[in-house]
This record gives structure tokens, C-alpha cells and sequence, in this order.
């Protein structure tokens, strides 16, 4: 048995392609998963990302919990409603999963994990709970819905179905949340466009979704959430990065601190490596689309790309790839796709920002 | 579902139209397509090539995924839609319109082989489940 997400019902109203997306189902698409995607660059689409987890964290020293369960620094969330992405890892440096900390005040902390690990988290972080003798309270808050309200047009979309939030999103910078009662509005997203992602009770989403699209948001299926992400760069944990790599050969040593004393799960180990690989843009140059595992042929080795796709807004085919260290943007490789090798280029990502193409 | 009755198809979601010279036009039915999604991208074989039944010959690709195209039966490529290469969107606009590659049968006989639209019908209602 699926499970279903608060909206489930409403995407079958909407004639949604369900999916079983791990274990949850899901839509993929409306229709058109290019159209989909098109529609979030330039207007405003709506998306059901109710499979992740909210998680409260509750108690006397959150923060102190935070500083050693992640890689990233807590501390550099001192304003209420911050948000911080960051990676949280195993002993071995591994990551477990990739997370987002919302700091809201010094006795709760919110954080929003991924579908697939969260029952892993929550074991996780209960043990570093009890092991570190914290005494914190996690609440997993599966009676919440969240709905991502993404693109250019996403301000005035929210603004309108939900009146006297607009006192909210006048001031909400990016990154940053702010609890408006049961409801809580971030300025977050998995798009590289403007938006924000909203929790609220379970009950309310689906009058809260049919809101959204009376006011002219138009709903999107993971399909386009995938190409959406990868166009703006962002990882995909369980493809780009999982517990048997390290988030340094992830594209994700920005979010790691390794300049404070802090002392995290996973930086001795982290130290003690020997980074070799980076994760690196690609665009291909033939025809063809990119797919994750096909191996990429460098001057300094092979490489694998961990997640690639058709990109609607270039009109050719994008990936991000594992690849040895020494090759630079600009430079050429070679894909092998079938009994073909085909020609790519390295490129410095995000492929797409607001709209536009950075490449 | 749409499934043309004056079309012969495969188990693998390949349609064939016998043409009045005996050649066979192929393409993938708008069941496989409607599966697949937004298309992106068509390989079709060479011209000249000569295929085994059941053998890989073309690929389609949507923005979701890669899938393999099967030769119906046995036979030699006669043409290609260079057409449905350049606008792979053709596929989900009309699969039946958006022909890939055409096929000088080994053996007229063996289109008898291939299913006719209610058995395909059935097949893609069975897969349904």
C-alpha cells in the first residue's frame, strides 16, 4: 500500500499521472511535464512535496544538539524564522541525508528532511539524542501538508489565496520563515525561482491548494521538480550524493564548516580524506540525453554522471558528474551513451537562475 | 485508448502499417508515448540496415526516460522520418502521423504474425491491470 499524501484525492481530481515514488504516490505529471516546467519559469506553479518531513526539535539546547548532528554551522542562524541547508553525516563522512534548519527560537528548531531517509533520520538523530544525553523532544509533524509555490509569479499568487499573508511576504527575504499560527511560510524551493513552501495542517491543504489555484497557480508534477533542480543546480539526495560519498565530492563543501573548532559527526573523517573527485555541470554537445550512471571519459579518468536530464529551458540535455579533479569548465569530455561516445562540455553550474540561462 | 483497427502492432508497443508496395511503416503507439511522456529525442537505424525480429533498432527518449524500439519483423530499413528526429514532440502530438522508419519485409508473410488492434487492446488492458 502507497502511502498518500494530504492532497492525494485533489491530484486525481486533477487528472494527475500517479506514481509510486518511493513508496509514495505521487503525481508525476498534470499532462505536460515540459509545459510544467515552462509555467514555473515564468508564471507560478504548485507542487505537493507533502512526502517530505517536517521535524521539530524541542528542548533546552537544540542549538548545541545541532552543532555536532550537522556539517553545516548552526550558528550562523541567529535571526528567528533562518533557514540553513546542510548535510548531515555519518562517521565515516558519508551523508546520511540533506536537510533544512529553520531556527526559530532557542527552544525549537525546525528541520525538513527528504521522503526517502526520514524514518532513518528520525532513528539517527534519536540516538544522537539519547547518546549525547540531550533530553531534546523530536516530533516528526506528519499532520502537516507542505505545498511549494514556486516562479516569478508566486508572491502575488499566495498573496491571493490566502488573505494577510502578504504582511508576511512583504518582508520575507530569502531563506528566511516566519510561523503565521499553525501556518508556517518559508522562502524556500527546489526551483532556482522565487517562492516559498508552506506547511499547514493536513485538514486545510486541500481547500489551501484549490486557493492557490483559483488564484492562478497551476499544479506540477515531480517530473518537472527534477528537471526544475537540476537546472538550478541543486542536489538530489540518493543520486548525487548518498552515505557512500562524501559531500566534498558533492558540490557540497559549501555547506560544510570545516573553519570553526566545531566538531560535527563525519569532519574527522572528513579530514582524514583524500578528495579526489568533484561534481561538475555538463551539457552535452551531440544529440542525446544525459542520464545518471552513464560514464564520462576525461583527460584525468573516468567519471559518472549522477543525475542528468533534458533540460526544457536550454533545449538540450544537462548533468551533474561525479568527475576527477583537474577538469576545468569549458573543457571537453566525452559521454558514453549506448555504443556511443558522445561529445560534452563542463560547465560551471547552476544551468538556470531566475529565468535565465547562466551557461 | 486510441488504437486504429486498420493497424497491425507488438507486444513491445511498435505499430506497423502494410503499405500498398508491401514495405512496413513503423512508429510507437500513443499508448507507449502516453507512458513516456514529452518526448525529446529519436534515433532511428540506418537506411540499409537489415534487422532480425525483435532486434533493438531504434531508441526514443522523453524527458523521464530512454526506451528501446524493436524491430516487428524481420527486414531491411528502407527510410527514415528525418522529420519525427527533429521534433521528437511529433510522437505525443500523433503517434500514428509520426512514423520512424520503414521496413522491406524478409518475409511478407510473417505481418501475419503481429497482433491486430484488438489483441493489442487487450494486451495494454491486461498491463493495466
Amino acid at each position: 500500500m502507497l502511502k498518500q499524501t494530504p492532497l492525494n484525492a485533489t491530484h486525481r481530481e486533477l487528472g494527475a499521472r500517479m506514481v509510486d515514488f518511493g513508496g509514495w504516490d505521487m503525481p508525476v505529471h498534470y499532462g505536460s511535464q515540459i509545459e510544467e516546467h515552462h509555467i514555473v519559469r515564468s508564471g507560478c506553479g504548485l507542487f505537493d512535496v507533502s512526502h517530505m518531513l517536517p521535524l521539530d526539535i524541542r528542548g533546552e539546547n537544540v542549538r548545541a544538539f545541532l552543532r555536532r548532528l550537522v556539517a553545516n554551522n548552526v550558528d550562523k542562524l541567529q535571526v528567528s524564522g533562518k533557514a540553513l541547508y546542510a548535510c548531515m553525516l555519518n562517521e565515516a563522512g558519508g551523508v546520511i541525508d540533506d536537510l533544512i534548519v529553520y531556527f526559530m527560537d532557542e527552544h525549537w528548531f525546525r528541520l525538513v528532511v527528504n521522503a526517502g531517509t526520514a524514518e532513518k533520520d528520525l532513528a539517527w538523530m534519536e540516538k544522537m539524542n539519547a547518546d549525547w544525553d540531550m533530553g531534546l523532544t523530536l516530533v516528526p509533524r506528519r499532520d502537516l501538508a507542505m505545498v511549494a509555490i514556486q516562479g516569478p509569479k508566486a508572491v502575488d499568487v499566495l498573496n491571493n489565496a490566502l488573505p494577510g499573508v502578504d504582511s508576511i511576504t512583504a518582508t520575507l527575504k530569502p531563506f528566511n520563515a516566519a510561523a503565521m499560527g499553525e501556518m508556517f511560510v518559508a522562502r524556500t524551493g527546489y526551483t532556482g525561482e522565487d517562492g516559498f513552501e508552506v506547511m499547514i495542517l493536513a485538514k486545510a491543504a486541500p481547500m489551501f491548494w484549490r486557493a492557490l489555484v483559483e488564484a492562478g497557480g497551476q499544479p506540477i508534477g515531480l517530473g518537472a521538480r527534477d528537471t526544475l533542480r537540476l537546472e538550478a543546480g541543486m542536489n538530489l539526495y540518493g543520486q548525487d550524493m548518498d552515505e557512500t560519498t562524501s559531500p566534498l565530492e558533492s558540490g557540497l563543501a559549501w555547506t560544510v564548516d570545516l573553519k570553526t573548532e566545531r566538531d560535527f559527526v563525519g569532519r574527522r573523517a572528513l579530514e582524514a580524506s583524500e578528495v579526489t573527485k568533484q561534481l561538475a555541470g555538463l551539457v552535452l554537445l551531440d544529440k542525446g540525453v544525459l542520464r545518471s550512471h552513464q560514464t564520462v571519459h576525461t583527460k584525468n579518468g573516468p567519471g559518472e554522471i549522477t543525475s542528468g536530464t533534458f533540460s526544457p529551458t536550454m533545449q538540450q540535455s544537462i548533468a551533474l558528474a561525479r568527475i576527477p579533479l583537474g577538469i576545468a569548465p569549458g573543457e571537453a569530455v566525452e559521454v558514453e551513451i549506448r555504443d556511443k561516445k558522445l561529445r560534452a562540455k563542463v560547465v560551471k553550474y547552476p544551468f538556470v537562475r531566475n529565468g535565465k540561462v547562466l551557461i | 485508448m486510441n488504437i486504429p483497427t486498420d493497424l497491425k502492432y507488438t507486444p513491445s508497443h511498435e505499430w506497423v502499417r502494410v503499405e500498398a508496395d508491401g514495405t512496413l511503416t513503423v512508429g510507437i503507439t500513443h499508448h507507449a508515448q502516453d507512458l513516456l511522456g514529452d518526448m525529446v529525442f529519436v534515433e532511428n537505424p540506418a537506411v540499409g540496415r537489415v534487422l532480425t525480429r525483435g532486434e533493438e533498432c531504434a531508441v526514443v527518449e522523453s524527458v523521464k526516460a530512454a526506451s528501446d524500439v524493436y524491430a516487428p519483423i524481420a527486414g531491411e530499413v528502407v527510410a527514415t522520418n528525418g522529420d519525427v528526429e527533429s521534433s521528437p514532440e511529433a510522437i505525443n502530438q500523433d503517434a500514428y502521423a509520426a512514423w520512424m522508419f520503414k521496413l522491406k519485409p524478409a518475409d511478407a508473410g510473417s505481418v501475419g504474425e503481429l497482433l491486430d488492434a484488438a489483441a493489442y487492446q487487450k494486451l495494454v488492458a491486461s498491463e493495466a491491470h
